[in-house]
């Protein structure tokens, strides 16, 4: 590309080769200045363009670069065990806590609360979305008290949570099911109502029933807006399990990092961090692959 | 009107107004399509042609008169409006009843030559391709009344003729009745029965086209037919002609 384009303007005594004639032209003209030529950009390919690493690399390097922050810390005794134990010491002891089954054990037994919260939580959420997206009674009666449900803050609720559902695992998986109904329904809702009218009417002049129409048309366009209102749910998700965890959990991550903190063991309050971590970012990834498969047909920007 | 010219009618408006706030983009406007008539709608850019399409589309209810249409509409709009989330066969057979959808898909679409796309996405497809997707869509429900706004708008000239050409020979099967909203004054004179120009919003003139099919752009009686719709529309054939050259 860039040889050929050089070469062009190299041979430029031939008329038909454009932009040479112009600038020839500009300086035998006394009134006309050199500027008056466009200079030529050069496209680039985008073969050319990429370089350096792969990108799945790229986005590691931060991670690794974190963990071995950490690891020179800990080994020059400058962050000591009491405080934060090193990756050498935390990967030991999740070796341990594997070889125990406790980890597993505990690993499901959130999996377990997060999945049934966010069923509930889902269900009820995107059933409310749809009903006051597509129906104005509904959006009358249900939307303003949603609003305003949305403002208390989750966490504030576990003592009534508990009060009611006492101390086992309801009021945990309550709490994620609160926890995960607002932001499916905000984003489903805001999906439903973002439908390209004119989308609409073309389906009305194709003769689309209105369960059809549902089906065909409003639902598929809410369908990005419902995949964020699911991103955030997960996220939340997390965040609920963490606290309702905290409250007399007899299995569960929380419940192996709460009995950590009565022995300050920092290294296994890592591991459950760090399980945490794991566990959100192969949900994250779960839905990334969703959005990519989902969404394929979306002509929408991915990034420079 | 009496019972037996309103058995003949496949469109029938009387005293039909449109008001956006204190305008009236239509004006008490009274219209009638015969069964099987191909009628042309010309008028300049904003006069309320596409308001009136939309409302023969039975889309628009915030309006005051009378309007009869058939049960069995199809339209193409001036802007595609394909769903982007169905591959291009899905959205010509969308809405369409009976089995074997795949089949007719592929039928309509290589009508207007797009048998190679039906598979990808409407995000993929070119201005032109979209247009012809949307024109499929509107042909293969074989509609009572077709109602076509600019469809032949971003297509290139060749494929333009080829569009006209289908729309006349599904018209000339079918006999449906035809409204076609157009630009282009010689696109009127080739397809249509009668051309209405709108203005002030109403028809303002309604004129027949008797020449015979098909038709020759050479013919005198079509340049004097031209002559007449250009200077209607306030275009005077001198910068008409200049603008085609
Ligand atoms: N929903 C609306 N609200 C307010 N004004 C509108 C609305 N729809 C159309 N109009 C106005 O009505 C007028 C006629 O619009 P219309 O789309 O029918 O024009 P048109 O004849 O189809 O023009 P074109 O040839 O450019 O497509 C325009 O001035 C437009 O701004
Ligand atoms: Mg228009």
């Amino acid at each position: 590309m860039t040889s050929g384009v050089a070469t062009l303007s190299r041979e430029a005594p031939s008329p038909t080769l454009g932009r040479a004639v112009p600038r020839l032209r500009a300086e035998a003209h006394p009134h006309a200045s050199v500027t008056d030529a466009p200079e030529l950009v050069l496209v680039q390919p985008e073969a050319e363009k990429r370089r350096g690493l792969p990108r799945p690399l790229r986005r590691a390097i931060g991670p690794v670069l974190l963990v071995a922050i950490w690891h020179v810390l800990s080994v020059t005794d400058v962050l000591s065990p009491t405080v934060l134990a090193g990756p050498a010491t935390v990967l030991s002891s999740a070796a341990s806590l594997w070889a125990t089954g406790e980890l597993q054990a505990a690993i499901l037994a959130s999996l377990g609360r997060a999945a049934s919260g966010l069923a509930i939580g889902g269900t009820i959420g995107v059933t409310l979305a749809v009903i006051s997206g597509l129906f104005r009674l509904g959006e009358d009666l249900i939307d303003s008290t949603m609003q305003m449900l949305r403002t208390v803050p989750n966490i504030a609720l576990i003592p009534l949570f508990i009060i009611w559902l006492g101390i086992g695992e309801a009021p945990k998986v309550a709490l994620i099911a609160l926890a995960t109904a607002f932001p499916l329904y905000l984003n489903v809702y805001a999906g439903i109502r973002n439908v390209d009218q004119t989308l609409v009417e073309a389906a009305r002049t194709l003769g689309l029933s209105r369960p059809a129409m549902i089906r065909h048309v409003i639902l598929p366009g809410a369908l990005p807006n419902a995949l964020v209102g699911l991103r955030y749910s997960l996220g939340v998700a997390w965040l609920a399990l963490v606290f309702g965890e905290q409250v007399n959990a007899t299995a569960g991550v929380g419940y192996l990092m709460n009995n950590a903190r009565e022995f300050f063991q920092t290294d296994v309050i890592v591991v459950c961090l760090v399980v945490y971590a794991l566990l959100g970012l192969i949900v994250d990834f779960i839905v990334r692959l969703l959005e990519r498969v989902l969404l394929a047909w979306r002509p929408a920007f991915s990034g420079a | 009107m009496n019972g037996r010219d309103s058995h003949d009618l496949a469109v029938r408006v009387r005293g039909l107004t449109r008001r956006f706030g204190e305008r009236a983009v239509i004006d008490t406007l009274d219209l009638d399509i015969r069964k099987g008539e191909f009628v042309a709608l010309i008028g300049a850019s904003g006069c309320g042609k596409s308001t009136l399409l939309r409302i023969l589309a039975d889309l628009d209810h915030g309006i005051t008169g009378e309007v009869r249409v058939p049960q069995r509409r199809a339209v193409a709009f001036q802007a595609p409006r394909l769903m982007p989330w169905k591959p291009v066969w899905r959205n010509v057979t969308l809405g369409l009843p009976g089995g074997d959808q795949r089949r007719r898909a592929e039928a309509a679409l290589a009508e207007v030559g797009l048998s190679h796309r039906s598979d990808v996405w409407p995000k993929v497809l070119s201005g032109g391709e979209a247009q012809r997707t949307s024109l499929a869509r509107a042909l293969v429900r074989d509609p009572d009344l077709l109602l076509l706004d600019e469809p032949f708008g971003a297509l290139d000239a060749l494929t333009r003729i080829k569009a006209q050409h289908l729309v006349a020979e599904l018209w000339q099967r079918r006999r449906c009745a035809v409204l076609l909203v157009t630009h282009d004054v010689e696109e009127a004179l080739l397809l249509a029965d009668r051309v209405l120009v709108m203005r002030e919003g109403v028809i303002a003139r309604s004129i027949p086209v008797t020449l015979e099919r098909p038709r020759r752009l050479d013919n005198p009686v079509f340049a004097a037919l031209r002559g007449e719709l250009l200077d209607l529309l306030g275009v005077s054939d001198d910068v008409a002609g200049r603008r085609a050259a």
